[in-house]
């Protein structure tokens, strides 16, 4: 096959790249180029969006004897990735860009450019395994190393999508792979991984969000609707947030407090104890199936954040709504955030969570 | 390196092959030990061979070998010759801040002024030109004769690296001399494609670079008018009539040299067969591509455009994925377009000649040279169809998305 290998300068794309190559495909190195100014050097955990990251997988395609370009994709990253994140947080609620990234650049933009150019299929160094069912169905599973994971990231994929993607790693563990890269003479092989949100260069996302949007005053108040203090915005909180609320006063009860709800048209950030965050009901939006959709109550399991635990849970689907019953209950959760259905090690399908149920306080 | 057979390489606006006699002139003077500036025979003998390439160099470009000042190469020699003349003028007339130049300059031209402007209290002021890429010589005129003793330097490219369009170069010349004010021509381009005569282009500075007529990267010449004061830019030993410091490069000279004298001695015949190669390649693209546009100036002569290059949009397609398909197949041309390793801008050259951003995405350059073959033209033009057909395509998912 003709194969794009997404190389962003990390050590897990370019061994994605590499195993393409051993696979016997036909290997062309593209980095996405995301930012419209992009900075020299990389800094802080992002591993991505710098020159000297476009530098760094220039040079693994040199190892790998393959092709190599530069893909502007920084308009369709500022529309559909950067832009979404404001507006969601705009709207209260709490967005994943890498999953929108996912979506909307990597395995739609930068797809749908390669599968015209004449190519079969794009190679990326996500974590996460592909099978094909004797239905022809196409599964996606748990990678093999749990902590890497990503198949929440990818649980948005279409079929047609997955049919067309390649994802060398997902039989391997992060140790395996730096010893690999480093092996293959590739070296960015102890480059650290990236985590923070590459389009925000310190990391500070309220503090970004903030010069973004302007202030936009609102308060905190408790569960009983005391004002405790005045805010500049309601974007720097996140729901099951507890750190930096400098609250001043204590609570009643002395425990510390938690964000449970963001009112987006009036900014008001009401807290209140852990107990108060704990969800056992969602209701989800916007389903997409990994092959089709359930159609009796589905013992399952479920993931509602990147890295976060598994729930066990009870799945039905009404229409376009996926009904979420949590037996583990849940704390944090926002709209906004994705829900992965899992059978076992399988995705069966992903939603957008639209609204959360608290356990009733008894 | 020679581009192999199974390259077929369109760009040599970029960088073009060396000739053999210049690789040859080179490797026989890397073996020999000598500085050019050292009193013993060994540096005499370096220094004869540097003196006679100045001397070669200089009668080949109708300049006095005096004039010829060596340095890197052309980005050195555009940066010595603005701010050189900018600064040496400006410690003399405090009042010349003005530096006008033609808003198609290389980076090479057009960021020294930019730095001049950000740093020195220099004010530029950039002319239009039209859609052909040439300068409007009214619009030139306007801008030096609203206030001629503000002037330091007049400065404009010979002949336009993506387009090839040759710039009128004695109007210029004749509406800064009127006023006493020092005009410099980056010439890198169009040496060794048009006769350059620096006597008798009235002009007071000109660069050139030996890796775009043959030669190797790394050596260039400011050709500078022996009267002319300029402040150089790096201060050291003054090896090269005080304007430059930095011991000087024998080996490079000499095959500067070389490249020059083959390749202006052959100017006449390469010449009409590049335009020839040119059009078949034109040609071939517009009856592949009906609606391919083929930029520029179209009348071929020294007064119009370089024979060797060739720039062509095509509709509704990416440059830089065709860029990409050709290469696939071993078929080498540029987008033009400047791009750091991040993300690619169109071309300023271009947007300046009123050409829209998706145009300006949507060109490739093919540049001709000494090497290329009518088997290399047939190349391209066998792998056109389907390269374009694709890169629609792409273009086509692309702006649905």
């Amino acid at each position: 096959m003709r194969v794009v290998a997404a190389m962003s300068g990390g050590v897990d794309s370019a061994v994605a790249a590499a195993r393409a190559v051993d696979a016997g495909h036909d290997v062309t190195g593209v980095h996405l180029a995301l930012s419209r100014n992009p900075r020299s050097y990389r800094s802080g955990a992002r591993g991505c969006c710098s020159i000297e990251d476009a530098g760094d997988a220039r040079r693994a395609a040199d190892a790998l004897g393959i092709p190599f370009y530069v893909w502007d994709m920084s308009e369709e990253f500022a529309d559909h990735v950067v832009d979404d994140f404001i507006a969601e947080y705009t709207a209260g609620r709490t967005p994943n860009p890498c999953l929108r990234c996912n979506e909307k650049i990597k395995f739609a933009a930068v797809l749908d450019r390669a599968l015209a150019l004449g190519f079969d299929a794009v190679a990326t160094g996500h974590y996460a395994q592909l099978e094909t069912a004797p239905d022809g169905t196409i599964e996606m599973h748990r990678a093999i190393d749990h902590g890497k994971d990503q198949s929440y990231v990818l649980g948005v994929l279409t079929q047609q999508q997955l049919a067309h993607s390649l994802f060398p790693l997902g039989d391997t563990t992060k140790d395996v792979v730096r010893v690999e890269a480093a092996a293959r003479g590739i070296q960015v092989a102890q480059k650290p991984d990236s985590h923070d949100i590459c389009f925000i260069p310190d990391g500070d996302n309220a503090g970004w969000l903030g010069e973004k949007l302007g202030p936009k005053p609102g308060t905190v108040v408790d569960e009983h609707g005391a004002v405790l203090r005045e805010h500049d915005g309601a974007y720097a909180f996140t729901i099951g947030q507890r750190r930096g609320l400098r609250l001043g006063v204590p609570a009643d009860d002395g425990k510390p407090r938690f964000v449970l709800d963001i009112e987006p048209v009036s900014g008001t950030v009401t807290v209140g104890p852990r107990e108060a965050l704990l969800v056992d009901a969602l209701e989800c939006i916007k389903p997409l199936w990994c092959g089709t959709a359930p159609t009796e109550t589905l013992d399952c399991t479920v993931q509602l954040r990147a890295h976060g635990d598994e729930h066990r849970a009870r799945v039905s689907v009404t229409g376009e709504v996926v009904h979420v019953e949590l037996i583990d209950p849940a704390s944090g959760i926002a709209p906004g955030q994705a829900c992965v259905i899992y059978d076992g090690t399988r995705v069966v399908g992903s939603a957008t969570i639209s609204a959360t149920s608290r356990v009733a306080v008894s | 390196m020679t581009p192999t057979s199974r390259t077929a390489y369109l760009d040599h606006a970029a960088t073009t092959p060396m000739v053999p006699e210049a690789i040859a002139a080179m490797a026989e003077q890397l073996a020999v030990t000598g500085n050019a500036s050292s009193l013993h025979s060994s540096g005499r003998a370096a220094r004869r061979t540097v003196e006679e390439a100045r001397e070669l160099i200089a009668e080949r470009f109708g300049a006095r070998p005096s004039e010829v000042v060596f340095c890197s190469g052309g980005t050195e020699a555009n940066n010595l010759a603005i701010k050189g003349m900018y600064w040496s003028r400006l410690a003399q007339q405090p009042a010349r801040r003005r530096i006008v130049f033609s808003s198609i300059e290389h980076h090479a031209l057009l960021d020294p002024v930019t730095w001049l402007a950000q740093h020195e209290g220099a004010e530029v002021e950039m002319t239009p030109v039209d859609k052909q890429g040439r300068i409007v010589v009214d619009d030139l005129r306007a801008a030096v004769e609203r206030d001629p003793s503000s002037v330091s330097a007049v400065t404009t490219m010979w002949a336009n690296n993506e387009m090839g369009t040759i710039q009128p170069i004695s109007d210029v010349v004749a509406i800064a001399r009127a006023h006493d004010i020092p005009v410099h021509s980056d010439a890198v381009q169009a040496a060794g494609y048009v006769p350059l005569d620096f006597a008798a282009s009235g002009l007071d500075a000109m660069t050139v670079t030996a890796h775009k007529l043959g030669g190797p990267v790394g050596v260039g010449a400011l050709v500078i008018a022996r009267e002319l004061e300029a402040t150089p830019l790096l201060h050291g030993g003054g090896q090269e009539r005080d304007l430059r410091s930095g011991t000087v490069s024998t080996a490079l000279i000499a095959a500067f040299a070389a490249a020059v004298d083959v390749t202006i001695g052959h100017q006449r015949e390469t010449v009409a067969r590049i335009e020839g190669l040119r059009r078949r390649l034109v040609e071939g693209i517009v009856a592949a591509v009906p609606d391919a546009i083929v930029n520029g100036d179209p009348e071929p002569g020294s007064d119009h455009r370089l024979p060797n290059i060739a720039h062509v949009t095509f509709p509704g397609c990416e440059g830089d994925a065709m860029l990409m398909l050709f290469d696939a197949q071993g078929i080498e041309c540029s987008t033009g377009s400047a791009c750091a390793a991040g993300v690619p801008q169109p071309s300023h050259v271009l947007l300046a000649m009123g050409y829209d951003d998706v145009a300006a995405r949507g060109s490739l350059r093919f540049s001709l040279g000494h090497t290329s073959t009518e088997a290399d033209v047939d190349r391209v033009l066998a792998a056109l169809p389907a390269v374009h057909q694709r890169a629609r395509r792409a273009s086509l998912v692309r702006s649905g998305s």
